[in-house]
This record gives C-alpha cells, structure tokens and sequence, in this order.
C-alpha cells in the first residue's frame, strides 16, 4: 500500500485553499458530485473569508451552480464536507443550512408567484411561534402571534425601505419586473438576518440602474458584516467589487486570487476561452460579451489583452 | 347628495364582504328551489324537506370542499383519493360505535363506545391513514402524489369490500366491515337525544301547530342545523389557518416547495401537519354525511365521490374558502340536484310520451325529422346524462374560468392586515373616527393599530 506524501509547499498551497485558516465562514473541502454519467464537482476545495464580498466566476458548466445547490443542501454531495462557522453542514436539509445563517438566491429569481412583496419577505422570518398551528387557530394563542405578526411587519417595511421597493408591499409577485425579482430575492433572504449570502448571478437580467441600485445595497450589506459568495458573468462587476476571487473550470478550483491575480493568470483565459494565450485579434473580436467588457474593446483589439 | 354616496359605498362594502357574498348565493339558491316547488306543487312539508336536502348537500359538500382547499388550493397536494379518507372516517366511527354483543340485524359486532368518543376516533384514524400516506408521497411530484392518493381511495374501498374483513378479531376484540354487504348503524342516533332535550319541545310544538311534522322531520332539521354550525367552525378554522404564519407557509409551497425549503422552512414537516388536517375533516365529512341512515356499503365512496368535489373546487376556485363554499352550493343546487328537478318541472308541464328503449331507436326518427323518441330518452336518462354535463362544465370553467366563477380572489396570507404599514393605519383610523378622541404619540399609534388588526382577525 503506497500512499503519496504530499511535498510541503503543495500541503501548503491546499490549506490555503481549503481556506483554513481561522477566520474562513464557509469551507468546503474536496467536494464531488456527479449525475448520472457527468461529474459536475470534482474535488472542489475553497474557503471564504468572513466578511468578504467573493466572487465564484468559470465557464458554463464549471460547476458553479452545483456547488451552490450542495454547500445548501439542495443535493447532496458524493464525498467531501461543508463547514460553516467551524461546523460541519454536509448533507444537512436547506431549511437547516438557512436557519445556520447560510442563505442563498437562484439564478432565476424565485419570487413566489402568488403572495404579495409583503407576504414572500414575511415568510423567511424566524422564530414564528404562529407556525405552529394550534397557535395560529386557538383563541387564547392567537393574540401572541398577532402581537408578533405586527412586528414583524415593521421589520418587513424597514427591510421594504431599505431597498426602496416600499411601493411595490401590496403588489403580487408575479407582476414584478426581472430585476425587481432580483431585489425581492434578495431583501427576502435578508429576513434570515444571515451571516452569510450566497447569490447566484443576482445581476442577470437586471437593467443598469437597478443593477447599480442592487450592487449598493450589496456593498451596504457586506460594509455591515455580511460575507456574500456571488456567481456572476459580468466581469467587470466582479472584478471591480469583489476582493477575491475563485475560478471554478470542469467542476475543480482552477485557482483563486484578487482580481489583478486572476486577469494575470493565463490558465484562466483558456479555461474561459478553451484556447491557449495569446489569442489572435480575429477570435479576440469575434469573443462576445461579457468577455468584451473585461477590458475596453481598444485595448483589446490593439494588443489582445492583457 | 353625500349620504346617497355614502349608501352606495356601504352597500358595495357590503356586497364585497365573504359573508354577504355567501348568504346572497344562498338565498338565490333557496328562491330558486321554492319557485321550483310551486310549480311541483309541493306542499309545506316538502318545500321543507326539499329545502332540507339541498341544506344538507350544501354543507357536507362545503365542508369537504373546505378540506379540499386545504390541501389543493393552500398546500398544492394534489389529493384525488378524498373518498378513502371519508370511508375511513365513517367506518372506523361505525365499527367503534356498534354493540359488542351483535343484535337483531346487525350481522356484526363492534366496541360499543358512546358515538361522539366514535366520531372522534373515525377522525383521528383518517388523520392517522393521512399521515401514513403522506409519508411516502412526499418526495413524489403533484402528479404522482395525486396518482397515490386515488390508488389509496380505491385500495380502502376494497378492503371494505373484502371478504377476510367482514369480520375479523383483533387483540381479543371482534368487529367486521361487513363486506360487500355492507355494515349496518345499529348505534344510538346522537340527534335523538338532542331532540329529546327539553329545549326543542316548545319549538316542535308551535311548528305542528301549522305544519304535520314529524319526530323524524324535525330531527332532520336540527340535524342540518348542526351541520351549519359545524360548517362555521369548518370555515373559522381553515380561515384562520390561512391567514396565520403556518397558512402562509403553506402558500409559499404551493407556489415553490424548493425556494421555500431554502428560506428556513422544514416543508416535509408542513405538508404532513396540512395533509392529516386535511384529512381528519374530510374523515368527519365522512361520518357527518351518511351515519344517520340504517347503514353503508363501500360502493357509497366511489371515486365519482372525489370527482364531485374537485367540481365543486374548481367552481368556487381553489385557494379561496368563501370560493369553496359557495363552489359547494352552485355545484349541489345547478349540477347534482338541479337536472332531476328540471326533469320534474318538464315532465309537469309537458308529456314527452314513452322513451324508446336504446339509444339507435332515439337516434334514428331524427332523420325523418322526428325528435320526440330522442327528446324522451334524453328525459328519461337525465341522470345519466348528468355526468355529461359536469364534464362539459368543467372543461368551461378551466378553459374560460381557471381561478373559478368569482375570479382570482386575495386572501391574505398574515394574521395582520398587510397593506399599511401601523402608523399609516393609524392615522387612516385617526381620520375616519376625527371628531372622537385624539390618540397621540407612539403609544396611542400602537393601541389604535392594535384595535383595527384585532377586529380584523375577529
């Protein structure tokens, strides 16, 4: 039986990784998936920093999306482990991730069609004694959950305000545009009151102001404390918010680093552009958005980025 | 000018209200029954009849369209096997309420307990039978979960059926479903002993005074009386269920159990409380609808049963309880009782002669012209054709009307009113009352907010 000793300097590049040290809010560790015949995560290791805005970025198909759905319960991974806050979350349902303080928003809004704004940010609430149902039908109980009813609606329109979509309270979900969705997902998730945000492409979809708009309270909310994990394919905006950055290709952690590392690396632009660099000016004008807006289009067509 | 205005809002108010809405139907379905008794020439003692089975019908059908709501409209379980959970609820009452030692006709013996601790336990065992169904149904997808349940309906009928169950001893105690055969109510009628309290002697006998009834037609209509009652509180329950946190959870599944999960809420373990609520009424719909006749045999719950109450459902619209009441009445008195009463107004009226004996030798006069052999046969068969016409009915409503004849309807899924925020109530509640006290400050803010939110979850 051999067993292959790690050299020391690739013993330290994985703790790294793996986000070890002390002050990591999520790590998880050798995580793999597979459906059916396709492995979508393969031995993905990464850590996040508490209170960091990071961002999670690769092609299509890098695994992004799952990892996402197994650090939150929605699959379950094949081997490997999720920790958050120094406890081990793997395998645990999503309504225990979230209630752990672990929250996360899909890449197409999921506002529930039906109910009223007020009522979808009424719902994540915690500690709603009125869920239980005899206290929601007895008389005598009632009125505590009326009591706390009340409350919590204040706590709904200060969150309302806070995104300024106090207008939209009585307005059923379904009616609401694409990007308002993005804002009702995310001022939903907030009701959790969670350390930390996982959000899945929040600014697809969304038009330039309310993307600005969105991005504000973004930083407003991660300037409070909040860690936020943020998959998203607007370069730009990743590379501009977020301080670090962690670049999943073929269901592996490619590599991590802030932006200026990650627009430096090579073996990210391949893995984007499945070529190796330097690319020629014909295949670098004919890469579409977003990879048009990483660098201005001059820039790009005199020299081939970087 | 102003007071006319005024009138007219009020009486809008009015209208808009569940309650008016309910009684309004009602009463137009009540109209409509004495016209129709007129013309048959009933005498007192049938108009009251009339109108006590169609009371009757109303209610059980509201109520297990209530239960229905529950779980399709609020918790989107799509439940198509509601008569099992009936039969499960009248059986076991009748099987804990029959004598121990079998008498007369009773081919069977039961445990002889008093009938109310019998309904009781007919309703915890549907509720039990719910909760084992839902177990295994919960990973399933609406479609499969809705294919379950109606195999569950079929399976209990079955075994209600089934010889091995006629009579069976367990744990020493000896009891029987009776089989095909059926199973005879040889328990002590509760209604009796209502009628026999001397609160209804009076009543009783100033109505004989006028009207010949009968002790049996006036515990006929206490019966129903009680059964509005228990429709109230039906109505009250499932209301307050909705308009509560663990309603709004509920509602939130039905629009996205995944998303739902993912915001903190254990849905599996809200979906099994809903499904054995759910199923705990309809098992006592069960035992209200049919324990005061002589007995039942498992064809009573066939799955045309579940058919009738989906109409009615989906006629009222699904997510709404005042729907689902008045779904209930329009479905009893147009689509289950009016075609026989149509039927009997015509034949009053005109003689449509003697029905030919298939449908070929009604078909084939049309030709030359001759309508009368197919204009009798459709009369003779409108029971028949009564299935027909539900079906044409339905396919209208989810084709023209998919959230039911009233439209979609809000129902507010907090215990609170949700359209203000608590000052600006207050302050709406300040204008309205203006010349009465004055309350400022945050503490009056909080008091007046508090009354309104209390009114409206009275």
């Amino acid at each position: 039986m051999s067993e292959t000793v790690p050299r020391e300097d690739e013993a330290t590049a994985e703790s790294e990784r793996a986000g070890d040290d002390a002050d990591a809010v999520l790590r998880i560790e050798d995580l793999h998936k597979n459906f059916g015949g396709i492995t979508a995560v393969d031995g993905a290791t990464f850590g996040v920093e508490r209170g960091s805005m990071t961002g999670l970025i690769g092609p299509n198909g890098a695994g992004k999306s799952t990892v996402f759905n197994l650090v939150t319960g929605i699959h379950d991974p094949d081997s490997g482990s999720v920790w958050f806050q120094d406890e081990e979350i793997t395998g645990l349902r999503p309504y225990e991730v979230a209630n752990r303080g672990l929250v996360r928003t899909f890449q197409i809004a999921r506002e529930l069609a039906n109910l009223t704004v007020m009522e979808n940010l009424m719902l994540p609430a915690k500690a709603q004694s009125g869920e239980a149902l005899w206290r929601s039908v007895l008389p005598g109980f009632r009125r505590q959950v009326v009591e706390e009813e009340r409350e919590l609606r204040e706590r709904v329109w200060e969150t309302l305000e806070f995104f300024e979509i106090q207008h939209l309270a009585d307005e059923k979900a379904s009616n609401l545009s694409g990007g308002q969705r993005k804002l009702l997902e995310l001022s939903r998730a907030l009701m959790l009151d969670p350390t930390m945000l996982l959000l899945d492409e929040p600014f697809a979809g969304v038009n330039p102001t309310l993307e600005k708009k969105l991005l504000e309270h973004v930083q407003q909310l991660n300037d409070e404390g909040r860690t936020f994990l943020i998959v998203e394919h607007d370069m730009d905006l990743i590379m501009n918010n977020c301080e670090h950055i962690i670049v999943m290709h073929q269901g592996q952690v490619l590599t991590e680093g802030t932006p200026a590392d990650i627009k430096a690396n090579e073996e990210v632009i391949e893995a984007y552009l499945g070529s190796p660099w330097p690319i020629s000016n014909d295949t670098c004008r004919s890469i579409s958005p977003p990879w048009s807006s990483w660098n201005d289009w001059e820039n790009c067509s005199e020299s081939c980025w970087p | 000018m102003s007071a006319r205005t005024d009138l007219r809002e009020s009486a809008r108010d009015l209208l808009a209200a569940d309650a008016a809405k309910i009684a309004a139907v009602m009463l137009g379905i009540y109209v409509t029954y004495l016209l129709v008794g007129l013309i048959l020439g009933y005498s007192a003692n049938g108009m009251i009849n009339t109108l006590q089975r169609l009371t009757f019908l109303v209610a059980i059908y509201a109520m297990v369209v209530l239960a229905l709501n529950l779980h399709w409209g609020y918790t989107g379980l799509f439940n198509i096997g509601v008569a099992g959970f009936m039969a499960v609820g009248l059986y076991t009452m009748a099987m804990l309420a029959k004598p121990v030692e079998p008498t007369g006709g009773a081919q069977y013996p039961g445990l002889g307990l008093p009938v109310p601790i019998a309904i009781l336990g007919g309703v915890l065992a549907a509720a039990l039978v719910g909760f084992v169904v839902a177990l295994p149904a919960l990973r399933l997808r609406a479609d499969y979960f809705a294919i379950v349940t109606i195999a569950f309906a079929e399976i209990v009928r079955l075994l209600y059926t089934a010889s091995p169950f006629q009579e069976f001893t367990i744990f020493g105690y000896t009891m029987g479903t009776g089989g095909g055969r059926g199973i005879l109510f040889n328990f002590q009628d509760p209604v009796v002993t209502i009628y026999r309290l001397p609160i209804f002697e009076g009543p009783v006998t100033f109505v004989n005074q006028y009207v010949e009834f009968g002790p049996a037609d006036a515990q006929g209509v206490i019966y129903v009386g009680l059964l509005v009652v228990v429709l109230a509180g039906y109505y009250l329950l499932l209301k307050r269920t909705g308009e509560s946190p663990f309603g709004r959870v509920l509602k939130a599944i039905r629009e996205d159990e995944e998303a739902t999960n993912a915001l903190g809420k254990n849905t599996n373990a809200f979906k099994i409380k809903s499904f054995m609520l759910g199923c705990a009424l309809m098992g006592l719909v069960g035992i209200l609808w049919q324990f005061r006749r002589a007995g039942i045999t498992p064809d009573a719950f066939r799955p045309h049963v579940t058919f009738y109450i989906w109409i009615a459902l989906i006629i009222g619209g699904a997510g709404s309880n005042t729907g689902s009441i008045l779904g209930a009445g329009i479905f009893t008195a147009g689509l289950f009782e009016g075609p026989q009463y149509l039927r009997r107004i015509i034949q009053s009226q005109i003689s449509v002669g003697q029905p030919p004996g298939t449908f070929a030798d009604a078909v084939g006069p049309m030709f030359a012209l001759n309508f009368q052999p197919i204009t009798s046969y459709l009369f003779n068969n409108m029971l028949t054709l009564q299935f027909v016409f539900m079906g044409v009915v339905l396919v209208w409503l989810m084709q023209n009307r998919p959230d039911g004849l009233l439209g979609y309807r809000t129902e507010t899924a907090a215990a609170v009113p949700l359209g203000k925020r608590s000052d600006e109530v207050s302050e709406t509640v300040h204008r309205a009352d203006e010349p009465s006290e004055t309350v400022s400050g945050t503490d009056g803010t909080s008091e007046t907010a508090s009354r309104e939110d209390e009114v409206s979850d009275q």
